[in-house]
């Protein structure tokens, strides 16, 4: 039997594969993030807020909402000719197929925001080059948690009425902490602050992304049909 | 007797309970209104005190439940664990929304502002986000068994959002006032008005399990009337 | 039929059952898919269940192929028992439904890579192949599944079933909406199972299909056998036994 580490990688390699194909949800998460970058410039005062003190907050509120669109695609792409039950069928370990789908949702997240964080240092004018190892760091960190609860979210949020409504009512409470975090930390770093000021925030970034990966894949398995 | 007798008799018994509960809220106003003393700095508004906090405290209790529901439900596969989940949510998102509500109307006149960023009053508030939104999700699954494993799911992850939300505001700043039951330092609240606060517990727990204990009896109820409509389904 | 009470010494002589199940029972909230049903069946042979639409004919089949779980009952695969949700269980299954279960943006080939390496089967891309040839889909192996016609999609999915080599192959209503070609293919692949000593299960609501490659039949109603046991009797016979037992049940 192939192992939960091997189940992952050939699920998440064709769920990459697939996304490649049609490019639709890419492009679109990526059109929607580069809008919400533009508008949320002009939702503020310029001659009262400067940029510096919005755009560590436009940066998250637009990775989250462009990773909610990328999470809703991850399971829906099984519903399709039932292809879950093929996965089921199979004698893959669950945990394996947890971890396939939150690394390729990892990977599809993680380019959005790759692609975006060059837009943003453009648009809004911030300095990205000084504080580019620590600010990675912070979205790996900040982004793995949110994928790790949104992956296991979105296998519910698909089998409901409404899911694309569902996903976000369900999500948005687990990503105040993360969000929190990445943005103070953000600021921080932008702001030229000493490490010790962040300390703080990288611990409980930390703690998230192991409490709730662990618990995502302890209960993963009761998100399936039985 | 049928399950649906059981049933029904459990649902008066609870409906007594829950009689009996509110009569004892009744009393507990009786006496903070009229044989508690007035706090000196605080005046009048002080008294709702008496009404926030017992809710505040059953519905994390509520939480804490809900979770430890879930938990068992996924080792023990019971419907009755899943059904007290639901009815624990519901009761808890009741008085989470008390404690939303009485919270703004004291800090007005004592803060001077309806709302704050404080890490208790966050925390509650993402509270109710959590477990509306885990109502939200039963309502919106149709089939029995793949509705209670995604409650159980959603409501061991909540209770565990909590705790990483209330620390995010901590870290974040905090105004509230300090508990004045349980402190380190011995509880600070005059004789009088703690009596007052520790009798509005106790009756506030009485009165949350009554409630509970109803909408269980209800859930059971109506279960108990599907299957029975069922089986004479069959018999026909 | 009810099946004898056996225990796991006499699963592990050699001639016991491939496949058998004892007293399943399943509900849905109130609605009671399945109400204990029993079989038992030796390698080379082919059941066939026959029932009206909510007969309980798909939950019974999920229940086997270790998708659902049932309330009572069990499911003994093989020479031990083996745990729903085991491993070893799942490997010995193929089942074939009326969804095909593969990816429309992806190429036959790659469907069955996809899935050959789930199931661990050596040399994956040669075995695709194979399993391509043996569909006569090996013209169309660079296609992708959207670009195929309905019928061949269907016969793409009858290879993906098949190409771990299943002991035991599960049919649910795999003759729907089948052209002429593909339910050729399906018929000889029927044949050629049980030739092979496979075992095999099909469920379907229409006695037309499947009843001649049957060696045991059952009619399932309101989630009871009425009657299981070895083919006995012609297509007229069984039409007139099943008119009459969907009647009664209805």
């Amino acid at each position: 039997m192939p192992s939960a580490f091997r189940v992952a990688w050939t699920i998440a390699s064709k769920d990459l594969l697939l996304e490649f194909r049609s490019r639709t949800a890419f492009l679109s998460s990526l059109i929607f993030t580069a809008l919400v970058l533009a508008i949320f410039n002009f939702a503020r005062d310029p001659t009262a807020v400067s940029t510096v003190d919005i755009a560590p907050g436009i940066l998250w509120i637009t990775f989250s909402f462009a990773g909610l669109l990328g999470l809703n695609r991850a399971f829906a792409l099984e519903r399709e000719n039932r292809a879950l039950d093929g996965l089921l069928l199979a004698p893959a370990s669950r945990t394996g197929l947890y971890l396939g789908k939150a690394l390729a949702n990892l990977v599809f997240v993680g380019t959005v925001e790759a692609i975006a964080l060059p837009l943003f240092a453009i648009f809004f004018n911030m300095p990205l080059l000084p504080v580019l190892g620590p600010l990675v760091v912070v979205i790996a960190l900040a982004t793995i948690g949110f994928v790790a609860v949104g992956t296991l979210m979105s296998a519910m949020a698909v089998n409901t009425r409404f899911a694309e409504l569902m996903l976000p009512v369900l999500m948005l409470p687990f990503l105040m902490p993360p969000i929190t975090g990445a943005v103070q930390v953000t600021s921080k770093l932008f702001g030229g602050r000493p490490f010790s000021e962040v300390v703080a925030w990288l611990k409980l970034l930390t703690g998230y992304d192991i409490v709730f990966i662990v618990l995502c894949i302890l209960v993963f398995e009761y998100t399936l049909d039985e | 007797m049928t399950p649906t007798q059981n049933a029904e008799r459990a649902l008066r018994r609870s409906a007594f309970f829950m009689g009996l509960g509110l009569l004892l809220v009744a009393a507990v106003y009786v006496r903070a209104l009229r044989f508690t003393p007035l706090e000196a700095t605080q005046g009048p508004a002080q008294k709702i005190f008496y009404l926030h906090v017992p809710s505040a405290w059953v519905a994390f209790l509520a939480f804490g439940l809900v979770g430890v529901c879930s938990a068992l439900y996924l080792f023990l596969k019971d419907v009755r664990l899943d059904r007290a989940a639901a009815s624990l949510a519901e009761v808890g998102v009741v008085f989470t929304t008390v404690v939303l509500v009485t919270g703004p109307i004291w800090a007005k006149p004592i803060w001077g502002a309806w709302w704050t960023w404080d890490a208790r009053l966050t925390s509650t508030l993402f509270l109710w986000f959590i477990y509306f939104g885990y109502l939200v999700l039963r309502s919106a699954v149709q089939e029995p068994g793949r509705r209670a494993r995604y409650s159980a799911v959603l409501g061991i992850l909540g209770s565990l959002l909590v705790p990483f939300i209330h620390v995010s505001v901590l870290l974040f700043r905090t105004l509230h006032p300090k508990a004045v039951v349980l402190n380190p330092s011995g509880p600070t609240l005059p004789g009088s008005m703690l009596a007052t606060l520790l009798f509005a517990l106790a009756v506030f727990t009485v009165f949350f399990f009554s409630l509970v204990a109803h909408r269980y009896a209800q859930a059971t109820l109506a279960e108990a009337r599907d299957a029975a409509r069922e089986e004479a389904d069959d018999a026909r | 039929m009810t099946a004898a009470r056996v225990n796991i010494a006499d699963h592990a002589a050699p001639g016991g059952p491939a496949l058998a199940v004892r007293g399943l029972t399943r509900s849905f909230g109130a609605v009671r898919a399945l109400r204990g049903v029993d079989f038992s069946l030796d390698s080379g042979e082919v059941l066939a269940v026959f029932g009206p639409n909510g007969a309980g004919k798909t939950t019974l089949l999920r229940i086997v192929a270790g998708l659902l779980r049932p309330e009572q009952g069990e499911v003994i695969v093989g020479a031990e028992p083996l745990a729903r949700g085991d491993a070893r269980h799942r490997r010995l299954i193929g089942m074939i439904s009326h969804h095909s279960l593969l990816y429309d943006g992806l190429t036959a080939r790659e469907n069955l890579e996809f899935y050959g390496r789930l199931y661990g089967v050596g040399g994956t891309r040669a075995a695709a192949l194979r399993a391509l040839a043996a569909v006569g889909l090996e013209e169309r192996a660079t296609s992708l599944v959207a670009t195929m016609s309905r019928g061949m999609i269907q016969r793409l999915a009858i290879a993906r079933a098949l190409l771990h080599e299943p002991e035991i192959v599960l049919l649910d209503e795999p003759f729907t909406g089948l052209d002429q070609q593909a339910a050729a293919t399906l018929r000889g692949l029927l044949g050629r199972l049980r030739d092979d000593r496979r075992t095999v299960v099909l469920v379907t609501h229409n006695l037309d299909e499947g009843l001649e490659l049957a060696t045991h039949v059952a009619i399932l109603v309101a989630g009871r056998f009425v009657e299981c046991g070895p083919k006995r009797g012609d297509i007229a016979s069984y039409r007139a036994r099943y008119a009459q037992a969907t009647s009664a049940g209805a």
